[in-house]
């Protein structure tokens, strides 16, 4: 007897397949591009009371837009806190992973596990607890640093300093599940470059330089990839912490879509700010994707 | 001795790391226990003088966070249960069913990954109006039934097992549904359980949504509920980091439980990238 053909294993799969396909068309890409159409109408509470109330405005959300000095701000806001959390989580990362990937080091899963646990707990719990940790008078960071001297720091009440307290935050929250992935790499380096660096007379920089980050290179470029696009939606932190102020000074892209969208209701305008994130992520994936290939050749 | 130095050094830093990494958690923990008002002392307290289980009392029975716990473990466990199910199902056909279309198929989920989950949200909040599904389990619970990273990674480990084994009970005139249920899916037990916990994790702490689509308190998850607390009770340091600790302590434990099949999970998919 012959195995059925491919004609039957077609209707089965496409059985398996619908429930998926069904929930992820239906949910995900159905509003994706209804998201975009969005953008180009007024829909705001007059809509949503009665859908007559709906027009096409064209680009108008989008000219608003960028004539917004609040969407500038939740730009740059959005870009300080990429470009500057993701480097300091991957180099938090690769040296975490470093220490607990030592030769020497016992007690390696133990270690290991300490450091993810910060990963797996609820952002918005932990964003309330940093709250108080960052407090002025009595919190445990300001106290911390007075004892090297260090004058308090109005973390949160202060624009110049609420965006690196959200950015030590989300390192401290997220540098595990790199840490995770770097290890991974480091153990799958041949032992013997090492050994060839070593024999070569190779210190421990030059063996870092010219053995670990060459080899690593794939892995640090996936990484850093997913690390900035999840940090591109930062939005609990300042909802939680700072309502995006002090003086707007922590309002993010996404923050700015949900204030726009579900406390004013002006969607056709949040659609937009929406759409700009989108394209903003998407032009980084493909300066990322150049780089890979240009790593390559 | 130089060595012997450098251990030292080594064991030091990873000890302050270690520190610098439960510490927060290890001040939530102490201060939920702290009677009102010793939270906000200088010097900074980091144990309570006296303990007391107050603040979760209150939690419990004035502010009634027992429901919101209980909304959490449905929403989690309902979206874990059913996804696996949903996403197994798809990531199986995709691996190991022949069909037309199916790179094409792959292609078109794959872009998909591009799009920030953000921009599906404000239509989709306006099409759960109409469904009536907004303020319900079911309006938080739908859009994480499917997902196409769970799809993806079910995919890929399915993609090693072999051809014969499913032929060979194919042969035998099992049904592919047969083959999926006592063939495929005891093998892919590891991925399986990866992502069981993945989705739970996941899920228990997702903020954005589930406070888009809940607008009564008696229906708030647990992080929702968390967030509209600390903003009427500010002041309450003690009360808020009982509430975290209730927040954050489910998920621990069943990290705690489950580490094995979780990190061996992630340092095992995302190298294959």
């Amino acid at each position: 007897m012959k195995a059925p053909t491919s004609a039957e294993q077609g209707g089965a799969a496409w059985l398996f397949l619908t429930p998926a396909l069904a929930l992820i068309g239906l949910f995900f890409f159905l509003p994706v591009a209804a998201s975009f159409l969005l953008s180009f109408t007024d829909f705001d509470i007059y809509a949503i009371a009665d859908l007559a109330n709906v027009r096409l405005v064209g680009l108008r959300n989008y000219t608003r837009l960028l004539e917004s000095p609040i969407f500038w701000v939740a730009l740059k806001n959005t870009f300080y806190f990429v470009l500057v959390g993701g480097p300091l989580t991957m180099a938090v990362s690769l040296g975490a992973a470093l220490l607990v990937n030592a030769k020497l080091v016992r007690f390696k899963s133990l270690f290991r596990t300490l450091y993810f646990a910060p990963f797996i707990t609820t952002l918005v719990a932990v964003a309330i607890v940093w709250r108080y940790l960052y407090h002025r008078q009595y919190g445990l960071v300001n106290y911390a640093l007075g004892t090297v001297g260090i004058h308090p720091i109005d973390w949160l009440g202060d624009p110049h300093w609420a965006m690196p307290a959200i950015i030590l935050l989300a390192v401290w929250k997220n540098f595990g599940y790199n840490m995770l992935i770097f290890i991974a790499g480091l153990q799958a380096i041949p032992e013997e470059l090492y050994e060839a660096a070593y024999l070569d007379g190779a210190g421990p920089w030059r063996r870092f330089r010219h053995v670990t980050l060459p080899m690593l290179g794939p892995t640090l470029l996936f990484v850093s990839l997913i690390t900035m696009i999840g940090f591109f939606q930062l939005f609990a932190e300042p909802y939680v912490m700072t309502q995006g102020g002090p003086l707007r000074s922590t309002t993010s892209l996404v923050l700015l879509m949900y204030e726009e969208g579900f406390r004013w209701w002006r969607m056709g305008y949040a659609a937009a700010v929406t759409f700009v994130l989108f394209v903003v992520i998407l032009i980084f994936m493909l300066l990322q994707r150049r780089l890979r290939q240009g790593e390559a050749t | 001795m130089k060595v012997r130095l450098g251990v030292v050094a080594l064991y030091l830093a990873l000890i302050i790391g270690a520190l610098l990494s439960l510490g927060p958690m290890l001040w939530m923990l102490a201060a939920s226990f702290m009677p009102t008002g010793e939270a906000n002392t200088y010097p900074p307290r980091l144990l309570p003088s006296a303990p007391t289980l107050e603040h979760y009392r209150d939690l419990f029975t004035r502010l009634s966070l027992g429901r919101n716990l209980l909304n959490s473990a449905i929403v989690a466990l309902t979206v874990t249960g059913l996804s696996l199910l949903i996403n197994s199902m798809a990531g199986y056909a995709l691996a190991k069913l022949r069909f037309r279309f199916r790179d094409r198929l792959f292609r078109g989920l794959s872009t998909g990954l591009l799009l920030p989950v953000q921009v599906s949200m404000l239509p989709l909040f306006l099409m759960f109006k109409e469904l009536g599904l907004i303020n319900t389990y079911w309006g938080v619970i739908v859009p994480s039934l499917a997902s196409i990273f769970g799809i993806f990674l079910i995919r890929q480990y399915t993609l090693a097992l072999p051809d014969d084994l499913l032929d060979a009970a194919r042969i035998d005139g099992a049904s592919e549904l047969r083959i999926y249920w006592s063939v495929a899916l005891p093998v892919i037990r590891p991925i399986l359980a990866t992502i069981a916990i993945w989705t739970f994790l996941t899920t228990w702490n997702d903020f954005m949504w589930p406070l888009i689509v809940l607008s009564d308190e008696s229906k708030y998850t647990l992080p929702v509920a968390l967030a509209n607390l600390s903003g009427e009770h500010v002041q309450d340091t003690e009360l808020m980091m009982a509430g975290a600790v209730i927040t954050v302590l489910p998920v621990m434990l069943a990290f705690l439980f489950l580490q094995r099949y979780y990190i061996q999970g992630v340092m095992a998919g995302s190298v294959k990238g």
